[in-house]
């Protein structure tokens, strides 16, 4: 291409003069720098690596061994013929390189005499919503690049909403490549105005317009002769001069999620974490949440001593002049303006995960340093991150952001994503498979998380068990379509009948004619069902039953979700295990042969997977006995297990 | 009140300490004495002042670090109030495996399978290590809390995002942890550091007169007796010092006078090549160290 260009050596090593003729004063003045990080967005052709590298070849961070495999790279695989293609240098792993792809977010380090930057570089397909959420959680500013001679593009909405919806407050809009349209102001001013009514629309309230070539470098680390019609500063002057995230927060109340209680001996109880917002001294009065105790801070304790001042951003270990109760997960607040407590909450989602978003299933949250189990409805929308287009959805896949309330097992601690990223700012994590499966943002708590508490009862569960002369169990029948489930819980509760026990059997084609005439057959349908299964047979646990439940339940984490309901031991898996071949031999119900011949959907073990029990109390190999033996050994498992007799 | 970079980055270096502590079952911090060894160890005291860490310092040794390095290791431990533990992979030390004759399979079996072998042996579930992203073009994609499977590997394509600072320390039975408190710092930042804070490093990076040889463009130390000269070899005492410190047989030296650090930072900031450079290790293929961390490699 025409406008590649020579690297000079002479241009890429002049460095600092200071550097040679006083290096203390040089030292002295970097070590007062401050520290700015962003992201870079734009698609594949706008010049996003040009100008990353750009930088890195501007503030000299690229040393001669690295330029000499550059230049041998570019002769192999760089797309700008004979000369350096910066793209290459931004561009990190084998694979990746061969395709000409970036697949991640890749983190890049530069420096001026007022500022180190990180910049999160974030690839320009399909992957984009999820690693471009992730560059931007942690980015001050984001650099939206538009191509001059293309104008807004769905890419550039896109970029621009997912920046705003991560609270990215400083927006940089750089027109790149002016000098392929010869530096005309008119281009620029029309793309700009069409910006400016883009922007308001989706509530962006402000954002610095400028004309820029990374390749040329128009307006880059100096202001340009070719574009005298500019006022504003050049890209690096505005980068050094914007206000950072963590300075800001230290005009906000104190906050300080407690990460590890610091116990060397007896005489020394101290709390550490990261202040995330406002400042602390000693003497101040603060509020630990969620018990709400009120303390003074006695000392803000470092291994360099003790510190008159702390502020936001930086990690401390706290003492108090209480004895007060504060563990991993507390927040230490300012007096008079705690955090809110709450276990509802509106969220906006972003799916992280190839498999999609199950509603009602319950899911690790991580917020702050608390570690929750949370379950999500189905989305109320989902968001068309293209043209912003609130669509219906029952679900989120891949990529997909949606609106959708969220519940906890427990009261959290939290403020809106908007005023504090560290305590609106949370991930989901599978159960199972342990991935990061999405983040998202909490806006408010919902009132009824507040107006409904637990009613107190005086007859309690024990008192219901004991009246019974029983204890109560979850005897959880698991299995294929045509295991045998319901022949032999029948028998089961038949012999329980007779032994003077009080029993009653949820049956899976039952509830699904009542309770849950609602649901269907899908994934997340299933999860549903399982669900409301477990809140009845808890219910009737409490009232002191043993329940026998016999539904196919066909995945771990949905039966490992009710186990967690119930008190250690009163939980019992049974699997029924048939293999599927003799269920579909047998097939009492017929319904096997619809599913192979595509009349049933989402069938178990024809079109729909069945997840065999790893820890189950017991396993039924119903090849190898008959519903009459299984029966017995589980009507001694369940009354041989009691610590008393009848 | 503005926060210069280097607080921020110890900052955040103290947070990811004090979650891997409060999250891991069984941590441990690998110590190779280095110059980012030396700063991720300073930084533990600092993340648990008054308490010393809570977990040991492990040295995955090769027996052909340099003599200086092993003096520090024991003081520094000594000082820092932690556990030190030394693993030698037995089946290299009974090999006789080494630089001169194994090439590459002196860093796997000492290296890589001594790693292995040291966090299996001891069943530690998460490992803080020194890597920073702007040592090399594949980690500047890695994660700051880097997963392995049951055998060591890393898979690339498999990362999971970290967001804000919320890590996810979540794992199945005998996964491990590698977690890199440094990924944001840059070789600047580290020697800018150590020379505000006073931290102790070895020797060697100071410019001295040392034994050497120069071989294949290199200049190697004679650090003991058995280094192997090649015909017409002959010690030649030059002012030399190291950017960065391994095996002694595999690490090059440059010519310096720089006896301060200021000195230090100075030549650095006026050289023109990257500290990798004196490692034999990243010059196999462009893309050896991605390969090399796949297999297990730190």
């Amino acid at each position: 291409m025409a406008h590649s260009e020579n690297i000079d050596p002479e241009t890429i090593y002049k460095t600092d003069a200071l550097i040679a003729e006083d290096i203390d004063a040089y030292l002295e003045t970097h070590q007062h720098k401050t520290m700015l990080r962003f992201i870079t967005c734009g698609s594949v052709d706008d010049g996003k690596s040009t100008l990353i590298g750009r930088l890195l070849y501007d503030s000299k961070m690229i040393f001669e061994d690295q330029l000499a495999s550059l230049e041998a790279d570019s002769k192999k695989v760089g797309t700008q013929g004979q000369e350096i293609d910066f793209a290459l240098l931004v561009d990190g792993l084998a694979a990746e390189r061969e395709q000409g792809i970036t697949i991640d977010v890749a983190y890049r380090f530069f420096a001026t005499e007022k500022r180190k930057f990180i910049v999160a570089d974030t690839p320009g397909h399909e992957q984009y919503t999820r690693n471009m959420v992730t560059g931007a959680s942690t980015a001050d500013l984001a650099v939206i690049l538009i191509d001059a001679r293309q104008g807004i593009l769905t890419q550039t909405r896109r970029h621009s909403y997912l920046a705003h919806l991560i609270g990215i407050k400083h927006l940089v809009v750089a027109v790149n490549k002016m000098d392929l349209v010869g530096y005309d102001q008119a281009v620029y001013d029309d793309i700009i105005a069409d910006y400016t009514a883009f922007a308001k629309e989706i509530g962006i309230e402000a954002f610095t317009p400028m004309p820029i070539s990374g390749l040329a470098g128009d307006n880059i680390t100096s202001k340009s002769d070719n574009t005298p019609w500019y006022k504003g500063p050049a890209l690096v002057e505005h980068l050094e001069n914007v206000e950072v995230m963590v300075t800001a927060n230290q005009a906000r109340p104190l906050r300080m999620a407690v990460q590890w209680v610091n116990r060397p001996n007896l005489d020394f109880r101290g709390f550490s974490g990261q202040i995330s917002g406002g400042t602390v001294k000693p003497g101040d009065p603060v509020r630990i949440l969620p018990s709400g105790k009120t303390s003074t801070v006695k000392r803000i304790v470092t291994f360099d001593g003790d510190l008159d001042e702390a502020v936001a951003g930086q990690s401390v270990t706290l003492t108090l002049a209480d004895e007060i109760d504060c563990s991993r997960g507390d927040v230490i607040a300012a007096v008079d303006a705690p955090p809110q407590v709450a276990d509802q909450f509106e969220t906006t989602i972003v799916w992280m995960d190839e498999s999609e978003l199950l509603p009602g299933r319950s899911y690790w949250m991580k917020i702050g340093t608390q570690f929750v189990s949370a379950t999500v409805q189905p989305p109320k929308y989902q968001v068309n991150v293209n043209n912003m287009e609130q669509l219906a959805a029952k679900t989120l896949e891949l990529n997909g952001i949606g609106v959708a309330e969220i519940a906890t097992d427990r009261s959290i601690i939290f403020e809106p994503y908007a005023e504090n990223r560290d305590l609106g700012g949370f991930i989901l994590i599978d159960k199972i498979s342990n991935a990061t499966v999405a983040a998202g943002m909490l806006h408010f708590c919902l009132r009824r998380s507040q107006n409904v508490h637990w009613q107190d009862v005086d007859i309690d569960r024990a008192a219901h068990a004991l009246q019974k002369r029983q204890e109560p169990r979850v005897v959880w029948f698991t299995g294929l379509s045509g295991s045998g489930k319901s022949t032999i819980a029948n028998m089961v509760e038949k012999r329980l009948h007779a032994l003077g026990k009080h029993s009653f059997l949820l049956d899976g084609d039952n509830v699904r004619h009542g309770l849950n005439k609602d649901l269907g057959f899908t994934d997340a349908d299933r999860v549903e069902n399982i669900r409301r299964i477990g809140e009845v047979a808890k219910l009737m646990a409490d009232a002191g039953l043993i329940v026998l439940t016999a539904f196919i339940s066909p995945f771990r984490a949905e039966r490992q979700l009710v186990r967690s309901m119930l008190p250690e031991g009163e939980f019992i898996e049974i699997f029924v295990d048939t293999p599927l071949a003799v269920a579909e031999e047998r097939d009492v119900k017929g319904l096997y042969k619809k599913a192979r011949a595509g009349e049933l959907k989402n069938f178990t073990g024809i079109d729909s997977d069945y997840e065999v029990p790893e820890n189950a109390e017991m396993r039924i190999d119903t090849t190898k006995m008959s519903p009459e033996e299984a029966a017995e050994i589980i009507v001694d498992k369940i009354v041989g297990s009691w610590s008393y007799t009848i | 009140m503005s926060l210069t970079h280097l607080q921020r980055l110890e900052s955040e270096a103290i947070h990811i300490m004090r979650e891997v502590a409060a999250e891991a079952a069984k941590p441990v911090m690998l110590y190779s004495v280095g110059k980012d060894s030396a700063v991720m160890l300073h930084l533990a005291k600092k993340a648990f002042f008054p308490s010393p860490p809570p977990f040991p310092l492990l040295h995955v040794d090769t027996t052909w670090k340099f003599q200086e390095m092993y003096k520090l290791r024991e003081k520094s431990a000594e000082d820092a109030g932690m556990e030190l533990l030394v693993h030698q992979n037995p089946e290299a030390k009974e090999r006789g495996i080494n630089p001169f004759d194994h090439g590459g399979l002196h860093t796997d079996m000492w290296k890589t399978e001594g790693l292995k072998q040291a966090l299996d042996e001891h069943g530690f579930d998460a490992a803080f290590g020194g890597a920073r992203r702007d040592e090399e073009k594949s980690r500047a994609k890695e994660r700051i809390f880097s997963f392995r499977s049951a055998n060591h590997r890393w898979d690339p394509k498999n990362q999971r995002p970290e967001l804000w600072k919320l890590y996810n320390t979540k794992k199945a039975k005998d996964e491990t942890i590698r977690v890199f408190p440094l990924s944001n710092w840059t070789e600047l930042d580290i020697w800018q550091y150590i020379h505000l804070e006073n931290i102790e490093i070895v020797p060697l990076y100071f410019s001295a007169r040392r034994p050497t040889v120069e071989r294949d463009g290199m200049l190697l130390m004679v650090d003991d007796d058995r280094f192997r000269f090649e015909e017409g070899e002959q010690p030649v005492e030059r002012s030399i010092r190291f950017r960065t410190l391994g095996c002694y047989p595999l690490t090059g030296a440059v010519e310096s006078e720089a006896t301060t650090l200021p000195q230090i930072i100075q030549e650095m900031l006026l050289t023109t090549t990257s500290e990798r450079q004196g490692r034999a290790i990243d010059h196999d293929q462009a893309a050896s160290m991605e390969k090399k961390k796949q297999e297990g490699y730190f």
